[in-house]
């Protein structure tokens, strides 16, 4: 008998030796809220300060000129871009921009100097940022890698909460969540920003 | 007409003794007397759970349906637990659907014997590793290393405990009995070409372990993690971190293997909304964990192009054969119960001797491995508590966890028939069950007040009463006793006075 089968028929006889009591499942938590755009900024950008990340917010007609001035303030003179982003939102840019593609190699992800993409949804009440690796955001190994990650974040995609972003996702794409840069607490509980992750997110929130 | 019998169910085993770390080398009074010796490690513990508790208490506060959340995080997990089978299935169709590939293991000594195997098949003789309780629960490392394969953990704890040959105190932050001056001193002495200036501030120390890391993750073919659930609607896994290692490990390698407990799967995708909001608010005492990253099978040109999952065994299933304790299963390893309990906060994790420490690991630990006569350090885990009750009020999927270790306790006494508790249990019955006697065992507890002597209190008593007075004093007998004094003069005009207070 395979193991699979073992272990089916070890959990039947336990549900036999102890019946289970049939469950309701309660689900009087808050779900579908909707917030006005101000309040949804205002709270996603308290959020994200919090994490420690920086925040941009601007009108779609400024994106170009502030993903450049990010870029440029942070010292960046090669950005990598997933192969889907917009060309409009680097054209100011005036430095080396790198199309990523499956065949870039770990070191060159790494001798870039920060990232630029896209999101899928963002979630105010909590300060997260959802990548399911569409075109414009790219493979996970994308915004991993490189130090610095420059994240542009449409107020139409914020929701108030984690339920309601969920609803926006589709499930088998590689989804990957981040609050603020990456961080660690292991050493007597000192917050400790940059790990392995990148060290510096910005958000630019376009209004 | 031909009878035939159904084969009547079986008590699913135990995880076997002797593989994985699922008990300790000594009693937890034992463990628990040398570690309270160690005022360094009572000092960090505590400064750690106080922190982690206030952080708590603001971020769930923040919530008005934070009762409800948990009444719905507690419904689905034993949800999970009746249809077990089902989801299992559903979840095994689903990841191999999506170009997973599913293994299943018996217990501890299968499952390191599958993973060893899916590592020699890549070539490779050095894995990276996620922090994961359920490789830490089979002893996974060692069993890599006796096949010549070494693992290096990611996580900047486990680094430190992995660097530092020590085993992790607590579910969440495994290092925090080290200080800064002690990891300075672990990382200098076993990191290859640490810088010897390295100072002992968090920034550096961080600073440093990336360093040490960043070409594994970027040349190592093969990742090992556990996972924090299992989507058995998607076969979707995910895992829930901070520093990015859990990220570097899931998405650079050519290679992923997952090991998973097999309580660990919640139904719908949709359940998430629950957990996501449960687990690290619980945890960490935040909104929200810095990374999470969640997988289904296979992505093509994105992340690792093999993927395999064990589904582990190793006791679960005895867990689950019993009414009470399955209830234990619901847990998402959240570790706050560990952060409010008294009795973890002066002894830390290494006392409970597994890998799951505090009043969760009290009542998960014997289950999953048995308790095997007194003799067997699992055997004291049902006593390692004040019953105060704290943990069930912290536990996210609400937990009864005192309860549990008072069911144990029970199950313990009755495997002991013949244990002095049950002498003296026996004892007592007897004395009570008729007022002649019980007068005369009452006359003969005043001899207690010879023993007691000036001080007034008994510090040694003979075994097997001195387990008692080994750790706390008694005070001595009173002079008389109720009865005695109810029969007084002293007695009855106290009594005629309180009636009469009590009719003014």
């Amino acid at each position: 008998m395979s193991s699979r089968d073992v272990i089916l028929g070890r959990i039947r006889d336990a549900l036999a030796l102890a019946p289970p009591v049939q469950q309701e499942i309660p689900r009087e938590y808050r779900t579908g809220r909707a917030m006005p755009k101000g309040e949804l900024e205002e709270l996603l950008t308290d959020r994200l300060v919090d994490y420690k990340a920086t925040v941009h917010p601007c009108e779609a007609a400024e994106l170009p000129a502030t993903v450049a001035r990010v870029l440029r303030e942070a010292g960046c003179k090669r950005v990598g871009v997933p192969a889907g982003l917009d060309d409009g939102w680097i054209a100011d840019f005036d430095g080396e921009v790198v199309v990523d593609s499956p065949c870039v190699s770990a070191p060159q992800l790494d001798s870039l100097d920060g990232v630029v993409t896209g999101s899928r949804v963002a979630c105010a009440e909590t300060g997260t940022i959802f990548l399911d690796g569409s075109p414009d955001q790219g493979r996970r190994a994308l915004t991993l890698v490189p130090d610095l990650h420059v994240c542009v974040v449409d107020l139409s995609a914020v929701e108030v909460n984690v339920p309601e972003a969920l609803t926006r996702l589709v499930p088998e794409r590689p989804t990957t969540m981040i609050s603020g840069p990456s961080a660690t607490s292991d050493i007597e509980l000192q917050r400790v920003e940059g790990v392995h992750g990148p060290r510096n997110l910005h958000v630019v929130i376009v209004r | 007409m031909t009878r035939v019998a159904l084969p009547s169910p079986a008590f699913p085993p135990r995880a076997p003794e002797g593989a994985g770390n699922l008990r300790g080398s000594e009693s937890f009074p034992d463990a628990a007397h040398h570690e309270l010796a160690n005022s360094q490690l009572r000092r960090n513990i505590s400064n750690a759970t106080h922190t982690i508790r206030e952080k708590r208490l603001q971020v769930t506060g923040e919530l008005p349906d934070w009762e409800q959340l948990r009444d719905s995080g507690s419904a689905i997990k034993t949800d999970v637990m009746n249809r077990l089978p089902e989801l299992l299935e559903q979840f095994e169709a689903a990841v191999t659907a999506r170009g997973g590939v599913v293994h299943w293991a018996q217990d501890a000594v299968e499952a390191n014997e599958i993973v060893a195997g899916l590592v020699r098949e890549t070539g490779s003789e050095e894995v990276i590793k996620v922090k994961s309780m359920a490789t830490q629960e089979i002893g996974l490392n060692e069993h890599l290393e006796s096949e010549g394969i070494r693992a290096y953990e990611t996580d900047l704890a486990e680094l430190i405990v992995q660097l530092g040959h020590d085993t992790p105190s607590h579910i969440l932050v495994p290092a925090i009995h080290r200080n800064r001056s002690e990891i300075r001193e672990i990382f200098l002495n076993e990191m290859a070409d640490v810088d010897p200036h390295l100072d002992d501030d968090p920034a550096s120390l961080a600073a440093a372990a990336r360093r040490f890391l960043r070409h594994k993750f970027m040349t190592t073919p093969v990742a090992i993690s556990g996972t924090n659930f299992g989507i058995a609607e998607t076969g979707t896994l995910g895992v829930v971190e901070s520093e990015g290692n859990g990220r570097m490990c899931l998405t650079m390698p050519q290679t992923l293997i997952t090991v998973m407990g097999i309580e660990k799967i919640i139904p719908t995708y949709a359940d998430l909304e629950v957990f996501l909001q449960l687990l690290p608010r619980s945890s960490t005492g935040e909104r929200m964990n810095p990374y999470t990253s969640m997988w289904t099978g296979v992505t093509p040109e994105d992340g690792p192009q093999s993927f395999h999952l064990v589904l582990l065994d190793n006791g679960r299933t005895a867990a689950l054969a019993d009414k009470i304790g399955r209830e234990a299963l619901n847990c998402i390893r959240c570790s706050a119960c560990l952060n409010v309990c008294p009795v973890y906060e002066r002894t830390g994790g290494h006392a409970y001797g597994s890998t799951y420490p505090g009043p969760i690991g009290a009542v998960l630990t014997p289950q999953l491995a048995g308790m095997h006569g007194s003799h067997d350090p699992n055997s004291s885990l049902p006593f390692a508590s004040s019953l105060c009750g704290a943990c069930f009020d912290a536990c996210p999927v609400k937990i009864d966890i005192p309860s549990l270790l008072v069911e144990l306790r029970h199950q313990k006494v009755e495997q002991a028939a013949f244990g002095s508790e049950a002498a003296a249990m026996r004892a007592a019955s007897i004395a009570m069950s008729s007022s002649g006697k019980f007068t005369v065992a009452q006359k003969a507890a005043g001899l207690g007040r010879l023993i007691a002597g000036k001080k007034g209190k008994i510090s040694a008593l003979p075994p097997p009463l001195s387990g008692w007075t080994d750790a706390r004093d008694i005070p001595k007998p009173p002079k008389q006793t109720f009865r005695q004094w109810w029969g007084s003069a002293e007695g009855q005009r106290e009594i005629a006075d309180a009636r009469r207070q009590a009719h003014e």
